[in-house]
């Protein structure tokens, strides 16, 4: 569990971290998302203590960060996978991990298997290690202390298709066994397939939070029909905004109430469909477009997707 | 109340509440120390510079043996030279124990694991202090070794003319160095910086103080209540009176623990990025 309660930071007259409050359950993946710099990172280094906060606070299992007795035994955390000394082997960065929280000394080669680290990969040294082997370390520095809660942050850039997918199957198994974890990313497709309740954040502000349901849900509804214009009239008729989408229409009625709509007005249908992620996407594009500059990686995310 | 809790209407999220409450120990400060040590051997860099407290002091030791002459191969003579080298690598080791942490990023491990970041501070000024005894055991170990082939070599008597009080004195001045090198890396978070820092304080300032107290009578005078590494380089001739005392002890006030103090509370309160 982890709760932020009205957390902001300032620096000088700009406020990175506005006012930001909500809760990571635990047995549920919160996924954090927003853009580059939308303040995701600074708020989870002020989760973990290495920044302090300007007003508002953190708790984890519902005690400050800096008040547990051994941290790494209760949160895993990942904040830069390259933030390691560059002449460490994998297997020594996880040893000191392993003798600082005091575990067992099988736990190093326990989370190299884990994570999919040969025993080679862990002999070579970090400045050789590719952006996804160090996410693996990182993952599994993470892991060493069977936390009950993780804090990753981008844990998925620079993990291959294959990567990603075993990254949530290791996060959803996680969050199964009752753990609480909290990822950020900065693509819409990531979050979207790994997490169960998603915080949107954008220059510093919470603008969005709930379950992926009730957030993809808020996006209503997509349809086509033969005649637009009546079915825009009928749907405006019963108290639905409506807007052309494409080759159809966009409305926030559920598609039960335009099927219902559609029947009653003798309007016939080609297409009637949830708008999926399509108003998610919208406001994390016009998030995006705000701060100009993320151009090349909200194309990557439309290829993902 | 177990029963409460026990109710059907488990959901996924209480599983976990009871999946563990372990209260766990606290990390006890041997591990933090041993940790710490650990860290600056286990890359090729920082074990280099270890090994290098050896390899210069054998060098040095070769080097009296080679080209001082019959009458200088004595004790002193071995421990003055191996020291030159200790009095730049210690204070070196002592500034990269902390300044690593923000040059090579580590510290968002480090204190993520260990939050307490006073505790790290301690934990490496501890180590360092400890390294710093055991290579100047080291290198007065080397030292003797060499005295006795050099005296051997020269056809002369070996000559033990160092007292107890004297390895003390080497032991203080090189321990207020390796301090100056901590207190610098603690100021600066840069291992260049504190690098440079540590040259211009060791190298720089005492040709200049030195050139002012040549120049200018008042100054002279006042050197020793205004100039630590003049009292610090002091120590290695040994002999201090209680006004030697006294000024180390003020200028080291002025220019060991304050910088010190001002630094570490800026590392409390600092972000690590």
């Amino acid at each position: 569990m982890i709760n932020v309660s009205h957390l902001s930071k300032t620096y000088g007259a700009f406020r990175a971290v506005d006012d930001v409050t909500f809760t990571a359950h635990p047995g549920r993946v919160t996924g954090f998302l927003g853009p580059n710099g939308a303040g995701k990172s600074t708020t989870m280094r002020i989760m973990v203590g290495l920044t302090p906060s300007s007003s508002g606070e953190a708790t984890i299992l519902g005690r400050h960060y800096s008040d547990l007795p051994n941290p790494g035994r209760e949160v895993g955390v990942l904040l830069d996978a390259s933030a390691q000394h560059a002449g460490r082997t994998g297997r020594e960065i996880l040893t000191i991990a392993q003798r600082t929280m005091r575990m067992p000394k099988g736990r190093v080669e326990d989370m190299l298997a884990l994570v999919s680290l040969t025993d080679e990969e862990a002999g070579r040294r970090v400045r050789d290690y590719s952006l996804g082997m160090r996410q693996r370390l990182g993952i599994a520095a993470a892991l060493i202390g069977d936390p009950e809660v993780l804090i990753l942050d981008e844990p998925a850039n620079g993990l291959d298709p294959a990567g990603i997918r075993w990254m949530r199957d290791l996060l959803r198994g996680f969050a199964n066994h009752g753990g609480t974890v909290l990822l950020s990313s900065h693509l819409l497709h990531e979050i979207e397939v790994i997490a169960d309740d998603i915080v949107v954040i954008g220059q510093g502000r919470v603008v969005a939070q709930g379950t992926k349901h009730e957030l993809l849900e808020a996006a209503g509804t997509y349809v086509r029909a033969a005649d637009h214009a009546a079915l825009a009239a009928a749907l405006n008729a019963a108290g639905h905004h409506t807007e052309q989408s494409d080759q159809g229409l966009r409305t926030e009625a559920t598609t039960d109430e335009v099927g219902t709509v559609a029947l009653a007005a003798g309007i016939a249908l080609r297409e009637l469909r949830p708008a999926d992620g399509a108003g998610l996407e919208e406001m994390f594009l016009a998030l995006t477009a705000d701060t100009q500059r993320d151009d090349t990686t909200d194309t990557n995310a439309g290829a993902a997707a | 109340m177990s029963t409460a809790t026990l109710a059907p209407t488990t959901g996924v999220g209480e599983q976990v509440a009871r999946k563990k409450r372990t209260t766990y120990e606290p990390i006890p400060m041997r591990t933090i120390m041993g940790v710490e040590l650990r860290k600056m051997f286990d890359t090729r860099s920082g074990f280099w510079l270890m090994a290098s407290i050896v390899i210069l002091s054998v060098i040095a030791t070769g080097a009296v043996i080679l080209f001082a002459p019959a009458d200088e191969q004595t004790y002193d003579s071995f421990a003055g030279a191996i020291g030159i080298p200790m009095t730049i690598v210690l204070p070196i080791i002592a500034a990269l124990s902390i300044t690593s942490e923000w040059s090579q990023r580590t510290g968002l491990t480090t204190f993520t694991m260990v939050p307490s970041r006073s505790r790290v501070v301690v934990a490496k000024l501890i180590d360092t202090v400890l390294i710093g005894i055991t290579s100047i055991l080291v290198a007065l170990a080397v030292g003797a070794l060499g005295n006795v082939i050099g005296s051997q070599l020269a056809g002369v008597p070996t000559t033990w003319d160092m007292t107890v009080s004297e390895v003390l004195y080497i032991l203080a001045g090189n321990g207020l160095g390796l301090l100056m090198g901590f207190t610098l890396g603690v100021l600066f978070r840069n291992s260049a910086a504190a690098i440079v820092g540590y040259f211009v304080y060791s190298m720089v300032l005492p040709t200049l103080s030195a050139l002012l107290a040549g120049a200018q009578d008042w100054y002279a005078d006042a050197q020793r209540w205004v100039d630590f590494q003049f009292n610090q380089t002091g120590l290695f001739d040994g002999g201090f009176t209680a006004q030697d005392w006294a000024s180390l002890a003020v200028t080291g006030a002025a220019w060991l623990l304050l910088p010190l103090a001002f630094g570490l509370w800026r590392v409390l309160r600092s972000e690590v990025k």
